[in-house]
């Protein structure tokens, strides 16, 4: 979670994601935003996000994202 | 069959008699064959395009969707299989791979099969006007006569949709092959979308039983009224004069290109977002709901704003169909590495970005119109969006260093701005030629015809005094609902809180409006809708 959250700090350093849960829905990440930060993760994660993972529901919150993470680790 | 003809209301009057008398469970079985219906009106061959699309998509779906349920059988008999278990794990490995080609087969099959057959009706002749201009004079390729087929572009687009989100599983593929004709081919839908994902119109109610709500009905009469009157009291009476100066580009240079680019995007905003009211009041007074295509474009503070206000339902389709896939391909994750490598992290994060942005605003631009100024047009698009991107840091500065310069002053700048550079991109979707183009912008600073123009030039366009006046007053009362809706809400739903007297005064002002001074009758033509073309 903490690298998540440097990530996500790196790209918007005036947003506390610790506490903000409407990403999506109050337009804090863009769509240019969603794939800089899939590129990231895919980077430091080791992970293939690929588009299906890219919904609201997904990039609403730094725990939803987290969460993301360990479902496509899961995966495998 | 016109939106605005007396056919068209007669059809959906009657259809709309039909399906309140009929049981709730066969009513989606008489959309369909309205749809239908609908849709042969265009011309009777032209059902053999979006029938072929819908049966090669839902088949498709189908396949997809098999793919998954074997996969998953297979992958619990492996599991519970007495093998040893590197064997297993091999086992499993070549499994998983032959489903997963096996998967990628059907959809690029499904995918190109149907791009190839809008490409063949669409773009054909384009390549051959381009192959021409290689080839010069004397060897030229005759064009060939294909009639484009009513709303293949959107309901081209709504199909792939429907694939992909089987494909992600976000939804089960639908089993009916009829129910997924109608999700097609629902006739107020397929001229110009919105462009709909199968989840929203099964939300919709598109399949459900609708009993008849004087609500609904009302409030669709309410909103086909309101299409009306933007298209034929602003549309269609300002595009008499937005054809003739389109139509001379001899004569008609300097102010008349200025006036030229303000009068269509107002045309162009009264027409696609009037034919949208129709679609949705027309579904509405059957009980189902559509999304919403438009959240008032023209306020947008910035370009970036007003794609997510314009036309909501094409861009969420290329973003999430095109640019999330596109900007996750191993291609540009490559690139992601190497221009990181090259670059530094910042600069190198932004480039595949703006790479995938390119992809995009080109195909936007191709997906608008076969010919280079719609290419143009989406590529002027992406530069300045991605000039915004990079000079967002020195705007941001702008405003920690003059905090006082981000009051309601600086907005209304910002949305002059955003609307003046939207007019001026407008221009590219008035003229074929690129050439032309350029020449008519350099002749708005080399023509000094200011004087003339304003001295009675603007009154020889096609339209009289009397036209102005009236688009000036529909162009106010547009303004004054956009800014209520923008601040406060619904306007119908205020109204109808309102006194009986009160409704029955608006609504029949309105419909008196549009009956009177509406663009038809003698010495109008009521046009076709701008998009329809696209």
């Amino acid at each position: 979670m903490e690298e998540l959250l440097e990530i996500l700090e790196d790209l918007h350093p005036e947003i506390d994601f610790e506490t903000t849960e409407n990403l999506i829905t109050d337009g804090i990440l863009d769509s240019l935003d969603i794939v800089t930060l899939v590129s990231e993760i895919s980077e430091n994660f080791d992970i293939a996000v690929s588009a299906k993972y890219i919904t609201p529901a997904n990039f609403n919150s730094a725990q939803a994202i987290y969460e993301m993470i360990e479902t496509i680790q899961a995966e495998g | 069959m016109l939106f605005t003809s007396y056919s068209f209301i007669g059809f959906v009057l009657l259809l709309a008699l039909v399906y309140y008398l009929a049981p709730g469970r066969h009513q989606w079985k008489l959309l369909l064959l309205g749809s239908l219906l609908f849709y042969a009106f265009s011309g009777p061959w032209n059902l053999l395009y979006i029938l072929t699309t819908s049966l090669t998509v839902w088949g498709g779906a189908l396949a997809v969707e098999k793919n998954y349920a074997d996969k998953k059988a297979r992958l619990k008999e492996l599991k519970k299989a007495d093998l040893p278990p590197d064997q297993k794990k091999a086992k499993t490995a070549a499994f998983k791979k032959k489903q997963a080609a096996d998967l990628k087969r059907i959809m690029v099959l499904t995918i190109v099969f149907n791009l190839l057959i809008l490409a063949v009706v669409k773009y054909t002749n384009f390549l051959i006007s381009n192959i021409n201009g290689v080839l010069g004079e004397g060897r030229q390729l005759s064009l060939l006569s294909i009639a484009l087929p009513m709303g293949i572009s959107f309901y081209t687009l709504q199909a792939i949709g429907y694939l992909v989100d089987v494909h992600r599983e976000v939804i089960p593929a639908e089993k009916n092959y009829f129910k997924f004709l109608l999700f097609i081919s629902f006739f107020p839908l397929v001229i110009q979308g919105p462009i709909c994902r199968f989840g929203e119109v099964t939300e919709g109610r598109l399949f459900a039983e609708n009993r008849f709500s004087w609500k609904n009905v009302s409030f669709g009469l309410e909103r086909i009224l309101w299409g009306f009157f933007k298209k034929l009291v602003i549309a269609d009476r300002i595009s008499a004069a937005v054809n003739t100066v389109i139509g001379d580009t001899s004569t008609y240079r300097g102010a008349y290109i200025l006036f030229l680019m303000l009068m269509y995007t107002i045309e162009l905003y009264a027409d696609f977002t009037g034919g949208i009211d129709i679609t949705i009041g027309v579904a509405e007074m059957l009980g189902i709901t559509l999304p919403e295509n438009f959240k008032r474009p023209y306020f947008s503070q910035s370009l970036k704003e007003y794609w997510r206000r314009w036309h909501i339902s094409m861009c969420e389709w290329f973003r999430n169909y095109l640019f999330y896939p596109v900007s996750t391909s191993k291609p540009i994750r490559e690139l992601t590495k190497f221009s990181k490598a090259r670059l530094g992290k910042d600069l190198g994060r932004r480039i595949p970005v703006y790479v995938s942005s390119f992809v995009v605003w080109f195909a936007t631009g191709v997906w608008h119109g076969a010919s280079w100024n719609f290419i143009v047009w989406g590529l002027l698009n992406w530069a300045v969006l991605m000039i915004s991107e990079e000079l967002e840091p020195l705007y941001a500065g702008f405003h920690k260093r003059f905090p006082g310069a981000s009051g309601p002053a600086y907005s209304v700048f910002c949305m002059i701005r955003t609307f003046l550079l939207v007019c001026f991109m407008n221009l590219f979707d008035c003229y074929a030629k690129i050439g032309e183009i350029i020449s008519l912008l350099g002749s708005v600073f080399t023509v000094h015809n200011y004087g003339a123009f304003f001295s009675g030039g603007v009154m020889e366009l096609g339209m009289s005094g009397t036209d102005y006046v009236v688009t000036g007053l529909g162009i106010l009362v547009l303004l004054a609902v956009s800014i209520y809706e923008e601040r406060k809400g619904s306007v119908r739903e205020m109204i109808a809180e309102r006194p009986y007297i009160v409704r029955t005064l608006v609504w029949t002002g309105l419909f008196v409006t549009v009956l009177l001074i509406g663009a038809y009758g003698a010495g109008y033509d009521a046009s076709q809708f701008i998009y329809n073309r696209f």
